[in-house]
């Protein structure tokens, strides 16, 4: 399913304050700089590996954050730097672990795919398609444990909702009322494979259904729609009623890593959303259209955004590599046997 | 000091650890209101209530998935696969995230979970109820890897398994939960009550993981052996007339290669078992380590006694079993080498 083209007329609802507003640009826009300076770092050969970019999901972390409350948890798939800068991970810690550098948040043992953060209640970055999914269940299970009031955000693509751990979660998170919202980031391409051509019924917001799971589509261009749906989901789980879906339509600008050759999709495509959709863009058009921020109060906040990229970019450089050491810690709690 | 099977070890090590840490919730198929199919969790739930002890749908990949997420965040989760057999849905789950979770948010979470599961044949459940997985879990660095051999260990490591800040693979040779077995199929089962194995710490009482045990001291060549295998050797020791040393290692990873050594170097031959198919089994890597650690004190190549390179058979398990016949031939080649 194509991302729909938004022909609603941009509006503030009267409670989204001025200042609210800002804040999910300058997050989206975080979020955007950063994955493009990744690009560029990618192609200057100081990241290696893997890396998989968030251009044009911006709004799905940044809207859900916002229905977020302290202690709320959250896991995601290997398309992660978006949503560890939208919990407030610091981006000189994402950026060094993309450079596989000591100052990196997993000291350069994770790379792109794998870091977390306590603090943060980040618990991942995972390399495996769907195999957060029953881990962030177990989260809101430890959560209903302690009866902590507390709600697991679980990411996951179009592409991992047809791994079979999914169902096994959905039934089983179903069956034991556990406070988790499942976040089905739509961007409507497994891989390389388009959704009509991996999917037997498009629907996913209905994937739940089977297991008593209410679930709805939300327009994941529009942060403030994003907000709502996760505002909504939340309370729905902090009440003790279980689970529940939220499909979230968005798009990714970029390939699937950086070696796609996107073969699978039209140039035009692309194009058509960036310029009709994009959720930055949005925003964007919401405050100037508004007048609840200048151009040039818009430009002062590009500014800082690029400036904190930069510094990002300069530590993940001038951290050093990880000591040689380094290969042998964290295996087990005590010193791994070391057979080197 | 009470006498238990290893069914009631097993159910012991449960309620001790649960008594003593709330943090420990058990959990897998049939293991709440049923007990488990081997009764090893029975009456946990009467006692700990739903919420610490309960069933789940059959769905390993989301049981161990599930028990990770609650590790990492404090809780203790000790789940139980219904057979070793069913593990293979939850692998990735053990590999890819238990396995790892430490090593790649550099220490900032852990996945302290343990994972049981029963193992082995001689009970005729063919190919898909009678695997030894072991040397799957061993491969993976991140996991240990336990296997009991009579009920006072089980207990006590288990115990220890539950209290490890590292996910643990318990393997229980279901051959042994509810009786002695030396691989003398065909005579009548032996009670537990009758061994001093059975003798059971009271409480808290674990092992510590990493420590092998000499089961019967000997001149002329060190046996390695682990779970119902160690039965099998110490009969295969006495049919053979020959003074074998036995050790039951206990647990695979990490591994008491201290003790292995000093006792290779002792007698200079050595003859490795288990009922898990031959090819890239555990035994290999024994077998490499033994000749790295004791090559000049070896008399004799060492040898490998394992179940044939063929799916576990139903009819022919005895066959496919390496009994006491077939080790006793080992070792008398071993001797004459």
């Amino acid at each position: 399913m194509a991302a729909r083209k938004n022909t609603k007329k941009p509006n503030i609802k009267p409670n989204i304050a001025a200042d609210e507003l800002k804040k999910y640009y300058r997050e989206m826009l975080l979020i955007r700089r950063f994955e493009e300076k990744a690009g560029q770092l990618y192609g200057m050969g100081l990241i290696g590996g893997f890396c998989h970019l968030y251009i044009g999901q911006e709004a799905v972390v940044v809207g859900l954050e916002a229905a977020a409350e302290e202690g709320d948890k959250r896991i995601t798939s290997y398309r992660d730097h978006g949503h560890m800068l939208a919990s407030g991970m610091d981006p000189n810690g994402v950026m060094a672990e993309l450079t596989g550098r000591e100052g990196g948040y997993s000291k350069g043992k994770g790379g792109s795919m794998h870091m977390f953060s306590r603090e943060k209640h980040f618990y991942g970055g995972h390399g495996i398609v769907g195999a957060q999914v029953p881990i962030g269940a177990g989260l809101a299970f430890a959560d209903r444990y302690k009866e902590n009031g507390r709600v697991t955000f679980t990411y996951f693509g179009d592409g991992a909702s047809n791994q079979g751990q999914v169902f096994e979660t959905f039934n089983m998170a179903s069956l034991w009322q556990l406070p988790v919202v499942f976040v089905i980031e739509n961007n409507q391409y497994a891989m390389g494979t388009s959704q009509s051509r991996s999917t037997s019924t498009p629907e996913l917001y209905t994937r739940g259904k089977p297991f008593g799971i209410p679930g709805e589509q939300v327009d994941g261009m529009d942060v403030l729609a994003v907000k709502e749906a996760g505002e909504k989901a939340v309370a729905h789980c902090r009440s003790g009623k279980g689970p529940y879906v939220l499909e979230i339509m968005t798009y990714r600008y970029r390939g699937h890593s950086m070696s796609d050759p996107a073969k699978y999709r039209t140039r035009e495509e692309v194009q058509k959303i960036r310029e009709e959709r994009d959720p930055i863009e949005h925003v964007r058009t919401l405050l100037l259209e508004g007048k609840h921020a200048s151009e040039e109060d818009l430009k002062a906040i590009d500014k800082e955004i690029k400036q904190v990229v930069n510094d990002a970019a300069e530590f993940s450089k001038d951290s050093p590599e990880p000591a040689l050491e380094e290969l042998w810690t964290d295996i087990y709690a005590e010193a791994a046997p070391q057979n080197a | 000091m009470a006498r238990m099977t290893m069914v009631e070890a097993i159910r012991d090590a449960h309620d001790v650890a649960m008594a003593r840490d709330d943090r420990v919730i058990v959990f897998g198929e049939d293991v709440g209101y049923f007990g488990g199919v081997f009764r090893c969790t029975a009456g946990l739930q009467k006692k700990y209530g739903k919420s610490r002890c309960f069933d789940t749908p059959i769905s390993e990949s989301g049981i161990v998935g599930t028990a990770i997420g609650m590790a990492a965040y404090g809780l203790r989760p000790c789940v139980e696969m219904q057979f070793a057999d069913y593990m293979y849905p939850a692998y990735d789950q053990i590999v890819s995230e238990a396995a790892r979770l430490r090593y790649r948010s550099a220490g900032e979470f852990t996945c302290p979970i343990v994972v049981r599961m029963p193992t082995g044949g001689g009970i005729f459940g063919g190919q898909t109820h009678s695997q030894s997985p072991e040397a799957l879990f061993t491969h993976v660095a991140g996991l240990k890897t336990v296997v009991p051999s009579n009920p006072r260990d089980a207990k006590g490591l288990l115990l220890a398994a539950i209290d490890d800040p590292d996910p643990v693979i318990f393997l229980e040779p279901k051959r042994l939960y509810n009786g002695q077995f030396d691989g003398h199929y065909d005579k009548p089962i032996v009670s537990w009550k009758k061994s001093e194995l059975s003798e059971v710490d009271e409480g808290y009482a674990p092992i510590p993981l990493g420590r092998a045990k000499l089961r019967r001291e000997g001149r002329d060549v060190t046996i390695l052996a682990y779970g119902t295998m160690v039965h099998v050797a110490l009969a295969a020791v006495a049919d053979s007339g020959i003074d074998g040393e036995v050790i039951d290692l206990r647990t695979l990873m990490p591994l008491d290669i201290d003790m292995i050594t000093a006792s290779v170097r002792k007698t200079g031959r050595c003859v490795v078992v288990h009922e898990a198919t031959l090819t890239s089994g555990f035994g290999a890597e024994l077998v490499a380590l033994v000749q790295q650690e004791c090559f000049w004190h070896l008399e004799a190549p060492v040898a490998r006694v394992a179940g044939w390179d063929t799916p576990y058979p139903h009819a022919q398990e005895w066959h496919y079993f390496p009994g006491p016949p077939r080790i006793a031939k080992a070792l008398q080649a071993v001797m004459e080498a």
